[in-house]
């Protein structure tokens, strides 16, 4: 996957398996390779095995089969103190008890680092993370930004080569998690970290990452690049995840190369692009981002389908119109606009044509 | 913002000082607070702080069953005063004319053997004295009989002893200092006051065994208790519940049923001797009637004091603490050691502070297995009150005992900080 073979890949799962319990497996056959210096997301919703697998690498759980490899050496079986991975907690995890220029010199300390340089290596993370007046504070006298940008301050200053970060951001407010989003992107490409990081924000992951991979079942769903997820997703459940989405379901009734024609169960035929279906009279669904639908006629292929739609509200959100349709018996399907000077503003009630390019509605699994 | 304004109290919308009417509006709440507690705190005024407080005051009042000793012999009161023990003679004719007079009176109240009795715990043989005399001093004509020096000479020579005098002197006033000296294994003689001899100092010795003990047996529940109360912390919820209940079983078993339990194992022929002989010993061992007894059964008696105190605080410290502290390069001991054990002060804290004090007024367990090296001092203040009548000084050793307590305390709360213990 991504080129990158198993050898010179920096971290490697390898065909693992985890189970708690015995009975059921939480981690099905995962396969992952990272090379070094990637930025990669682990996107899923809650229980999907992200932190498992997070825990997995970090050596706080035992895969029950398969291998992880660090730097093309198998993991399995050193402890979590001696692989040097810097980890990031959601509840940031700072020692209540020492101070924050304690919690990070802590690190250094188990190594024997010698004082003056531990000081020197402190003060430059906590600058890093624009913190240094806060040295002498303990973790419970600053905010909870504040005590994550520590954390990370703390998990970066012995220069590990790979940092984990398990929703770190979960706990803080929107505008917080964006400005730390930025922040820790731009910490882990101007140092060269390798970076495996969980969320379960979908923009998050969008926003920071060189490759996401998203979890469903104890799977990765699909392994690519931000832009790749969204506008190419591999199967329907990502592409209900990722971002929003109108479906609609039928069956497919002539495959033509890079287009199809499928016939929904209203009875309405549309044009679409076959993503995983093969063969004449499986079932599908059919997936169209809200951006890319056209109800001006002009400018889709001639010959193309088009669809009856009404009307059912028009929600007016600044930058973006929001216009919810009855499209083939479906109440919710969305489309958004430009807030553009020439864009048509729809009235409720209004009966108008809709369209899109055959390639950006991806006929997928049912 | 000018200082006359900082200054100047903040007024409420009806021109009231803000906190004349915060007060106001509070006092309706207190009232209510107080009239729900009412019932409690009468009760424990009546039947606990007003009863231990007039059992403290019995280690200061000089008296002989219900009276105080200057209003049972106020003639030997008020004609001792001008003898001065350190003369070297017996007192003057006017005091043993007291003293007769007294003993009369006395006599008829039936009140002389309890003085007899309360002289006795400073001079052994004041007991005897005084009831032999009784019956001849009432006879005597208190008018014309005189000198009764000689009379009183004639019936015992220990009438003359100027120590014995001594004694009723030091002992003259409403108030006595002589159970705190006894407490402190002090007397006072002639020359004044000055410690018992080594061997004779059973007080401090046993104060110094019952503290001594105490923290042995607080660090020996502190080592039980620590793996135990953090294996209880990790375990899933449903678990830990269920062994909590076996921590908590012995409560609901009674104290004395504990203590002779341990009195059947430990003893001699008991089930963990004969298992020793069975494993190819010969010797049994002293398990019982000695300190190792003691330490042994109060151990496991107070562990669940210890193991509570120390789960609760455990309970809140999440996982997350550890795997970081690992994460960042620690070893599973520095991580135990720097991270986690810190934050676990305040729940050893707590435990050692509830094992120290219960243990040190520990009664029933040490009187049934401690033998004679084992006894607190909790066993000498209850022989003194019940065995021997010597209220004053039992009373004495109770305050003496507290005293030492407060103190500790205090040094704890400089030390760790009492703000710090968390007990559940
Ligand atoms: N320590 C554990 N013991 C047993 N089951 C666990 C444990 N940790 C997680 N699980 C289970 O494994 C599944 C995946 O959990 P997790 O890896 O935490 O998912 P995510 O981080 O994606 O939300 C969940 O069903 C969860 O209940
Ligand atoms: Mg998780």
């Amino acid at each position: 996957m991504a080129g990158s073979s198993a050898n010179d890949a920096f971290v490697a799962f390898e065909r693992v398996q985890k189970s708690y319990d015995g009975e059921t497996l939480v981690v099905k056959d995962l396969n992952l390779t990272m090379p070094k210096g990637e930025f990669l997301t682990m996107l899923g919703p809650s229980g999907s095995g992200k932190t498992t697998c997070l825990m997995m690498l970090a050596g706080f759980e035992t895969a029950t089969h398969g291998e992880i490899l660090l730097d093309g050496k198998p993991i399995n079986n050193i402890p979590p103190h001696k692989r040097g991975i810097g980890m990031v907690f959601q509840n940031y995890a700072l020692f209540p008890h020492m101070t924050v220029a304690e919690n990070l010199s802590f690190p250094l300390e188990v190594r024997k680092v010698g004082k003056s340089e531990r000081e020197e290596k402190v003060k430059r993370a906590l600058d890093m993370v624009q913190m240094g007046k806060f040295g002498g504070r303990r973790p419970a006298q600053l905010s909870g930004g504040q005590q994550q940008r520590i954390a990370l301050a703390r998990a970066l200053v012995f220069e590990p080569e790979l940092v984990l970060m398990d929703e770190p951001l979960g706990a803080l407010d929107k505008q917080l998690r964006e400005t730390l989003q930025f922040e820790i992107t731009r910490l882990a490409h101007d140092l060269g970290i390798t970076t495996v990081y969980v969320t379960h924000d979908q923009t998050e992951a969008l926003t920071m990452s060189d490759r996401v991979a998203v979890f469903d079942d104890g799977r990765i769903q699909q392994l690519a690049s931000p832009d790749v997820l969204y506008e190419q997703p591999q199967n329907s459940f990502v592409a209900q995840f990722i971002g929003e989405n109108n479906t609609m379901e039928g069956v497919v009734q002539e495959i033509k190369g890079d287009t199809c024609i499928v016939k929904l169960d209203g009875g309405e035929v549309i044009d679409a692009k076959p993503v995983n279906v093969t063969k004449v009279g499986e079932r599908t669904r059919v997936s169209i981002r809200p951006e890319r639908v056209e109800f001006n006629k002009d400018r889709l292929q001639p010959g193309a389908h088009t669809l009856k739609a009404e009307v059912l509200e028009f929600i007016y959100m600044g930058d973006i119109f929001r216009t919810r349709l009855r499209v083939a018996g479906n109440e919710d399907f969305v489309v958004k606009t430009r807030n553009a000077p020439d864009q048509v503003r729809l009235k409720p009630g209004q009966q108008i044509e809709i369209g899109w390019l055959p390639e950006d509605c991806r006929a997928l699994d049912a | 913002m000018s200082d006359a304004s900082l200054d100047a109290p903040v007024l409420s919308a009806d021109g009231k000082p803000l906190k004349q009417s915060l007060n106001q509006a509070l006092r309706k709440q207190k009232i209510r607070a107080l009239i729900l507690i009412a019932p409690l705190l009468v009760f424990v005024m009546v039947s606990f702080v007003a009863p231990i407080g007039s059992m403290l005051m019995r280690s200061v009042q000089n008296t002989a069953g219900v009276d105080y000793i200057p209003d049972l012999m106020p003639n030997v009161v008020a004609s001792i005063k001008d003898w001065d023990p350190r003369s070297g003679e017996t007192p003057p004719e006017e005091v043993y004319r007291g003293m007769a007079i007294d003993l009369a009176a006395a006599f008829e109240n039936r009140s002389h053997t309890q003085l007899g009795r309360r002289f006795n715990y400073e001079s052994p043989g004041f007991s005897s004295l005084f009831r032999s005399a009784g019956r001849p001093v009432s006879r005597w004509d208190l008018e014309n009989d005189g000198p009764f020096k000689e009379k009183f000479l004639d019936l015992n020579d220990d009438w003359g002893n100027i120590e014995y005098w001594a004694s009723i002197k030091a002992n003259s006033g409403y108030y006595t200092t002589s159970y705190f000296l006894a407490a402190f294994d002090a007397e006072r003689t002639s020359e004044g006051i000055r410690f018992k001899d080594p061997d004779q100092r059973i007080y401090q010795k046993l104060m110094l065994r019952t503290l001594g003990l105490s923290l042995l047996i607080t660090f020996c529940t502190l080592a039980l208790g620590y793996p135990v109360a953090w294996l209880l912390a990790d375990l899933p919820v449903r678990t830990s519940n269920l062994l909590l209940i076996l921590v908590l079983l012995p409560f609901w078993t009674s104290l004395l049923v504990r203590t002779s339990a341990w009195k059947i194992l430990l003893q001699d022929q008991g089930v963990i001797n004969n298992f020793w002989v069975w494993l190819g010993f010969a010797e049994r061992l002293p398990l019982i009637n000695n300190q190792t007894g003691v330490i042994i059964a109060m151990t496991h008696i107070l562990l669940p004091f210890m193991i509570l105190p120390l789960y609760s605080v455990m309970k809140t410290i999440p996982p997350s603490y550890l795997r970081a502290a690992k994460s960042l390069g620690a070893s599973n001991w520095t991580a135990f050691w720097r991270v986690y054990f810190p934050q676990t002060t305040a729940g050893i804290g707590a435990g050692a502070l509830l094992v120290f004090i219960l243990a040190v007024g520990y009664f029933i367990t040490p009187e049934l297995v401690g033998g004679a090296d084992g006894t607190f001092i909790s066993n000498r203040i209850y022989f003194q009150f019940a065995v021997s009548g010597n209220w004053g000084l039992a009373a004495a050793l109770g305050t003496l005992m507290l005293v030492v307590i407060l103190v500790l305390y205090y040094i704890y709360d400089k030390l760790v900080g009492v703000d710090n213990v968390k007990l559940g």
